[in-house]
């Protein structure tokens, strides 16, 4: 293990810790105000299951949520230039990266903020072990695709 | 009036979680990419996301868990799901490796959707896509509920 001086400065580190700081914010008050988890993929994964078992119930307050969310970024662009993005996969990967995140996410009831912020913060075992797992599965798949394919997809 | 209460409470904390998203760099894959590249050039970053997300998390859940009521003045129930079984470590090993193949999970897709790029759109409709196929296996499986 080497570590990237050039990705990781003060000031990177200042941000990540202030930015995530405003997530874990952001996931109190959505409990506290509506009583609710903030797991982007159960909430998302929700309005699916309703439009494809065809159950009359309505989207509520997932979309406002949803769209919080979606308009961030225009919003940070009306104070600041967004900062840059930088792609790691073309279009196959994304496509097949994307449907297995939907499926598991589904499956395991979560992804990084229901069991990564909120599962952990309320010192959830459960989510110490989906943790655990996609951590794990992650860095192999980075290592995989880095070192031994040459991140070809 | 409520539902509005509703609403408006729910919008504030997406934006929130997005603008964290934004200033921590989880919406640029590259970090989240030298992030799980422990074994290369590491970029520790997003540990310290995940650092002061918990910080704030556990303090707030801690002092949560003291009240039976939300603002709006309804019931508060926080989550009491404590199985651990293949389904939780399935998914989650699936999860992992689309996190990996993208540096992208949910929110940040939504994210760089928002931000008008074309790989947030793809990947959204990818996530809906193998969403909506959980939905579909699991209707086979209990067509009644």
């Amino acid at each position: 293990m080497t570590i990237d001086w050039n990705a990781f400065n003060v000031t990177t580190a200042i941000a990540a810790m202030l930015g995530g700081a405003m997530i874990g914010a952001a996931a109190v008050w959505l409990a506290w105000a509506n009583g609710r988890i903030a797991g982007i993929s159960g909430i998302i994964g929700h309005m699916v299951d309703l439009v494809v078992q065809r159950k009359h119930e309505a989207f509520g307050w997932r979309v406002a949520f949803l769209v919080g969310l979606i308009v961030s970024p225009l919003v940070w662009r009306m104070f600041a230039p967004l900062p840059e993005v930088h792609e790691q996969t073309g279009l196959i990967g994304l496509v097949v990266g994307g449907v297995l995140v939907g499926l598991g996410t589904r499956y395991a009831n979560g992804c990084t903020s229901g069991h990564g912020i909120c599962g952990l913060s309320r010192l959830s075992l459960r989510s110490l072990v989906a943790v655990g797992c996609f951590m794990g599965s992650a860095m192999v798949t980075v290592f995989l695709m880095r070192q031994l394919l040459g991140g070809a997809l | 009036m409520k539902s509005t209460m509703h609403w408006l409470t729910a919008g504030l904390a997406g934006l929130l979680l997005g603008m964290g998203l934004i200033l921590s760099g989880m919406a640029n894959p590259e970090k989240v990419i030298g992030f799980l590249n422990v074994t290369g050039l590491w970029d520790p970053s997003l540990g310290l996301v995940m650092g002061g997300g918990l910080v704030i998390g556990s303090l707030g859940f801690a002092l949560l868990r003291q009240r039976r009521l939300t603002l709006l003045g309804e019931p508060l129930n926080l989550p009491t799901n404590r199985t651990i079984n293949g389904r939780l470590i399935g998914g989650s090993v699936l999860f992992g490796i689309g996190w990996g193949l993208t540096g992208i999970c949910p929110g940040p897709g939504l994210v760089l959707l928002g931000a008008g790029l074309d790989a947030g759109l793809v990947y959204v409709l990818a996530l809906l896509a193998g969403m909506g196929l959980y939905s579909l296996i699991e209707r086979q499986r209990h067509p009644y509920q």
